[in-house]
């Protein structure tokens, strides 16, 4: 507070400014990180997107129950090469495994992009992009503290699946010991553990596309465009993914490496194919986090 | 300014051609950086440099040299101005709309950077010193912006959050303090969205007023405003400069803001055309002699003989710059030659006139 009273009597000592004391610097970042996270996970309409997430699990979790039941005909549960489709029957935490490899494809992905491509462009939109670089947040800081929200929005999203799915999967199916693709039976909670990894695999996968989403946000103060491109990016690498014309350039596709997280349901954990993924997600966040930093840093702010 | 209109209906090309000198771009504009080296004619002496300000930048507020901003598309925004804007002073920042105004206050903003020239905001240079001058430098830049979805409140919270050195124990009572201040204290749980124009300028206004400032810095505070809302601004710049603090206040209307300001600097195609206090605007605008004649051109002879440069002839009247010259005189030596005289009187142009001069009549902003 020494500082402000010094700065209340301007006339006094018109000198130059002396560097504003922050009241605490970890103090001050997280201040403005829990106002930023506020706004995004008080918005409505990411509340309303979270929801949907939410609702998908239930709708894939009845939709297996029906399909599998005895007397509703043998053909269900075969569909979309889901190699853990035959095991829901068996064990209901399955159901987080196939909600997260159904989600990923799109739902995620959409969900996660809109934060992303809104975190910057959004402000310059509104206009309060100008505003919060005049307070100031610092370039940096600001840039930072929004890909930190996307960070943790990544999480929720995550999360939110793996949870609606695991507790729909206990309502609806068995639930007990897990066998895993492998073959090998652990406990449930062993499961349950593992499934926390996925998530997390999943999560990381998730803040990759957010820094293609942040760095795609800072071209633009139109935040639907950066939606829209972060999307049609992701559905253009998935697309290649699939053409085997384009084996040699898949591997460093960004969706590649999404699915890769039935490795952590092996024993033991293929954690070669896990380390590749991971080190995707971690060059694609610093290929795109530079960008951004580059471009956000010395861009001029014309919205 | 009323009673000086008054007595001076003249033509509208005059007083733009008495002063016609420094608005014409290319000329280098009169206002000088070392006439503040000294304490400024400020209007308030509360607002006046203290002694320990020896003409160094450190008694600006702005200071500017060479600031250009040429965009991508070779269009030139600023054009290498000097500003110099004393502490304590009311400086309106005037020009039409385009002439780069906006621009010049996004460069001393730290938002866009300049291609070429120094900024320095309270002897800090910018952009580089963004971080350490800003909070003490409250900002309205080209209108109000915030979230619609929150209220006025939590807008303001969001930026104060977003202020490293605001004490977020005391973020509740200094945002209650803005918002009384600008008289919203009673609107602040509505929508911004829900807002009218003047709430949502008042309301940038306080954001601006969150912590205590030494600068503020209010692009077209006005704008858009109704004439209430107007005078609501301007009392508000009043109170804020009765505080100490120096006010830069942008405007494309010299009468919105001609009240409160101690200083302008005039804007036009880019270029600073004129900088310095009000007063000596004032000064600028050379007195005519204007005669109201039957014959025109024989009294333009008349006026030549007598020694006044450059007569003007529009329908039946004569106009002249005065200088020294005593009007009775004149007046004596037109009826000595026979001129038939209906009418002779002094113009002095009014400031909005001397404005006008300056900045161009209508739609002539080129480029």
């Amino acid at each position: 507070m020494a500082e402000a009273t010094a700065i209340e009597s301007p006339s006094a000592a018109p000198g130059p400014v002396a560097g504003p004391v922050p009241v605490g610097h970890a103090r001050a970042w997280l201040r403005f990180f829990r106002s930023e996270l506020r706004q995004v996970f008080l918005r409505r309409r990411n509340l309303l997107l979270l929801a949907v997430v939410a609702l998908f699990p239930i709708l894939i979790g009845v939709g297996l129950r029906l399909a599998s039941h005895p007397s509703g005909g043998g053909g269900g549960g075969g569909g979309g090469g889901l190699s853990f489709v035959t095991e829901l029957t068996g064990n209901g935490i399955f159901l987080s495994f196939i909600a997260l490899s159904i989600l990923l494809t799109l739902v995620m992905p959409v969900v996660v992009a809109v934060v992303a491509g809104d975190s910057i462009a959004g402000e310059a939109g509104y206009g309060t992009l100008r505003y919060l670089l005049a307070v100031p947040a610092g370039r940096t800081r600001l840039l930072a503290v929004k890909y930190g929200v996307i960070v943790v929005f990544a999480l929720a999203v995550t999360f939110v699946v793996t949870g609606v799915a695991l507790a729909t999967g206990a309502v609806l199916f068995p639930i007990g010991p897990v066998t895993l693709l492998s073959g090998t039976t652990v406990s449930l909670a062993e499961g349950i553990g593992r499934l926390v990894f996925v998530s997390l695999y999943v999560a990381a996968a998730m803040a990759a596309l957010g820094a293609i989403g942040l760095a795609i946000s800072t071209l633009t103060e139109h935040a639907i465009g950066a939606i829209a491109a972060l999307v049609i990016f992701v559905v253009a690498s998935e697309v290649a993914d699939q053409v085997p014309q384009f084996a040699v350039i898949q591997p460093y596709l960004p969706t590649h490496w999404w699915n890769s997280f039935d490795s952590l349901l092996r024993v033991p954990i293929d954690s070669s194919t896990l380390l590749k993924g991971l080190l995707s997600f971690a060059v694609y966040l610093v290929i795109f986090g530079s960008f951004a930093w580059a471009r956000f840093t010395t861009a001029d702010v014309t919205s | 300014m009323t009673g000086v209109r008054a007595v001076s209906p003249g033509p509208a090309g005059a007083p733009g051609a008495a002063a016609g000198e420094p608005g014409a771009p290319g000329n280098p504009a009169p206002g000088a950086t070392a006439k503040y080296a000294g304490p400024g004619p400020g209007p308030s002496p509360a607002t006046s440099p203290g002694p320990s300000a020896v003409g160094s930048s450190r008694a600006l507020a702005v200071s500017t040299s060479g600031l250009t901003k040429r965009f991508r598309g070779g269009q030139v925004a600023v054009d290498h101005i000097d500003l110099a804007v004393p502490r304590g002073s009311v400086y309106g920042f005037l020009g039409p709309n385009g002439s780069g105004k906006t621009t010049t206050i996004r460069m001393l903003l730290g938002l866009a950077f300049p291609t070429s020239g120094q900024a320095a905001l309270l002897g800090v240079p910018m952009p580089e010193g963004a971080v350490r001058v800003l909070p003490h430098v409250g900002s309205l830049i080209e209108g109000p912006a915030f979230y619609p979805f929150l209220n006025g409140r939590d807008n303001l919270a969001r930026c104060d959050a977003a202020d490293r050195t605001a004490d977020p124990r005391t973020a509740a009572k200094r945002i209650n303090g803005a918002l009384d201040r600008v008289g919203l204290l009673a609107a602040a749980a509505k929508r911004y969205r829900n807002y009218s124009l003047g709430m949502k300028q008042r309301l940038a206004i306080a954001a601006g007023l969150l912590t205590p400032r030494q600068l503020i810095i209010l692009d077209e505070p006005t704008n858009g405003l109704d004439p209430q809302g107007t005078r609501e601004v301007r009392a508000l710049i009043r109170e804020i400069a009765a505080d100490g603090i120096t006010v830069f206040v942008s405007s494309h209307l010299l009468a919105e803001v001609e009240q409160v300001c101690s200083h302008v600097g005039v804007m036009r195609n880019g270029r600073l055309v004129f900088q310095g206090p009000l007063e000596e605007l004032r000064r600028t605008g050379a007195a005519r002699i204007r005669v109201q004649t039957t014959d025109p051109a024989p009294a333009a002879a008349v006026l030549k003989d007598l020694g006044l440069p450059d007569p003007q002839i529009t329908g039946d009247e004569v106009t002249a710059p005065l200088g020294d010259f005593q009007p009775e005189r004149i007046c004596a030596g037109l009826v000595h030659a026979g001129i038939g005289v209906r009418g002779l009187g002094v113009v002095t142009p009014s400031l909005e006139e001397l404005f006008v001069g300056l900045t161009g009549e209508g739609f002539d902003v080129d480029g």
